[in-house]
């Protein structure tokens, strides 16, 4: 690809929530901002804008990542997920409905950071233990819970995906 | 807080990164994880003309085991080093800090040598490279050359990479036979800067080796030589040598406190871990 001058535009194509997408970004445009403002995916929360309060996280080729520490012209090709894709239709994903469970948001702004994160290490370690869950959540700030309803969540999605997968 | 405006270039292999950051000289930045890039983008710490994304490029992307090194290339992701089993072994010390490096969600994009180039002083891969003796590959239009840790960290967030020049790959010693390997480290929060971050090797001889983050503004190593009864002394001169300061975050008196004892802990770690 040619280099690109900075006033430039050019057109990428990744793969939001299973969906191929189309986007004109300039180099210095933020993922996060190009999900929020071009793409209308707004569940991407925007806190700190400098990789430290984990509110931005999505997925990136399944991984969880900052999108606020990553350039959108980064996502060609790639594939992202964000929190609007965990929910089926109206019924909430079993992450989701834990944390309504346990009031483990309260004004919500860090949730679909956390969720992002949460859904992506249960795809890698299904059994992941409280220590597991705590290290990922290190990774993002909530002012409103003090953590332990989260925490407490985390548990009972895993517990309740696992069940879900033996039942089917 | 959004970067300033900036060209930027995918390049097609590495001959055309090197020749575009050659051209652009101290205008000119890599782009790999932006793990530590980004940030100061976004805060305009950094406003680079040109940025070189070089994360695609195969060739950055390899790690190869050689005969005494393990050669890890600048694309190389540190949650692939993390992830990957046959490397915590050969690389103990490596796959002992590498939990600590950031988060998760900062691993899975930021590369080992994006770490070592950003040389921020409490970091866990600069401590490894000096605690290990290990080298950077640095490259320069076609001309490369290959520099110890002394060599490549020179002060607080400062490298001998010079403008036009990138780091091409980093080469880790392989773990050593009969030696012991630890780390440790203190910071507030999990993931978060170390206030000191201690490395330590027990060689299968005697001998052993204290590397120390965050106190001076490059790591820093001990040498302990075998069957010495002062280690404690030593220990404790070298936590003055390194010349603590006071900051938002912990005392200069702390700093030292941390180096004997945490680095004394480190160290029995390392003994008791020798094969």
């Amino acid at each position: 690809m040619p280099r690109m001058k900075a006033g430039e535009t050019r057109e990428i194509q990744f793969r939001l929530n299973g969906r191929e997408v189309t986007v004109r970004v300039a180099p210095r445009d933020l993922m996060h901002d190009v999900l929020r403002h071009r793409l209308g995916a707004t569940g991407t929360h925007v806190g700190c804008e400098h990789g430290v309060c984990g509110a931005c996280t999505v997925q990136v080729n399944g991984a969880p990542a900052r999108s606020c520490l990553m350039l959108a012209g980064q996502a060609d090709g790639q594939d992202i997920r964000t929190v609007e894709d965990l929910c089926d239709g109206a019924d909430l994903s079993p992450i989701q409905a834990a944390f309504r469970d346990n009031f483990a948001l309260q004004c919500g702004f860090c949730t679909a950071g956390i969720l992002m994160s949460l859904d992506a290490l249960f795809a890698r370690d299904p059994d992941a233990g409280e220590t597991a869950i705590r290290d990922t959540l290190s990774g993002h700030l909530c002012r409103c819970t003090g953590y332990a309803p989260i925490v407490r969540a985390a548990l009972q999605a895993r517990d309740s995906i696992k069940g879900g997968q033996t039942d089917a | 807080m959004k970067p300033a405006a900036f060209d930027y270039l995918a390049p097609a292999d590495l001959k055309e990164a090197l020749t575009a950051l050659a051209e652009a000289g101290e205008d000119g930045r890599i782009l790999a994880g932006g793990q530590s890039l980004v940030p100061m983008l976004n805060m305009r710490l950094a406003r680079p003309g040109l940025l070189v994304d070089v994360s695609r490029l195969p060739e950055l992307g390899r790690i190869e085991e050689r005969r005494d090194v393990i050669r890890i290339g600048a694309g190389v992701r540190q949650v692939t080093v993390e992830r990957r089993g046959d490397l915590a072994d050969m690389l103990p010390l490596v796959a002992q800090a590498m939990p600590w490096v950031g988060h998760e969600q900062l691993r899975s994009r930021g590369t080992i040598c994006g770490s070592l180039a950003h040389a921020d002083p409490s970091a866990e891969l600069p401590l490894c490279l000096k605690a290990l003796g290990g080298s950077v590959t640095l490259q320069r239009g076609r001309k490369s050359r290959t520099l110890s840790a002394d060599e490549f960290f020179i002060g607080m967030m400062f490298t001998a990479v010079a403008p036009g020049e990138m780091i091409v790959s980093v080469d880790f010693p392989k773990r050593e036979a009969g030696a012991g390997y630890a780390f440790r480290e203190l910071a507030r929060r999990a993931g978060d800067f170390a206030i000191v971050g201690c490395a330590a090797i027990a060689h299968a001889g005697g001998a052993a080796r204290l590397t120390v983050a965050g106190v001076a503004d490059t790591p820093q190593a001990l040498d302990l030589p075998s069957g010495s009864a002062d280690w404690d002394e030593r220990i404790n001169d070298f936590a003055w040598s390194l010349g603590a300061r006071d900051d938002l975050h912990a005392t200069a008196r702390y700093r030292r406190m941390l180096v004997r004892r945490l680095g004394r802990a480190t160290l029995e770690e390392a003994m008791s871990c020798r094969a």
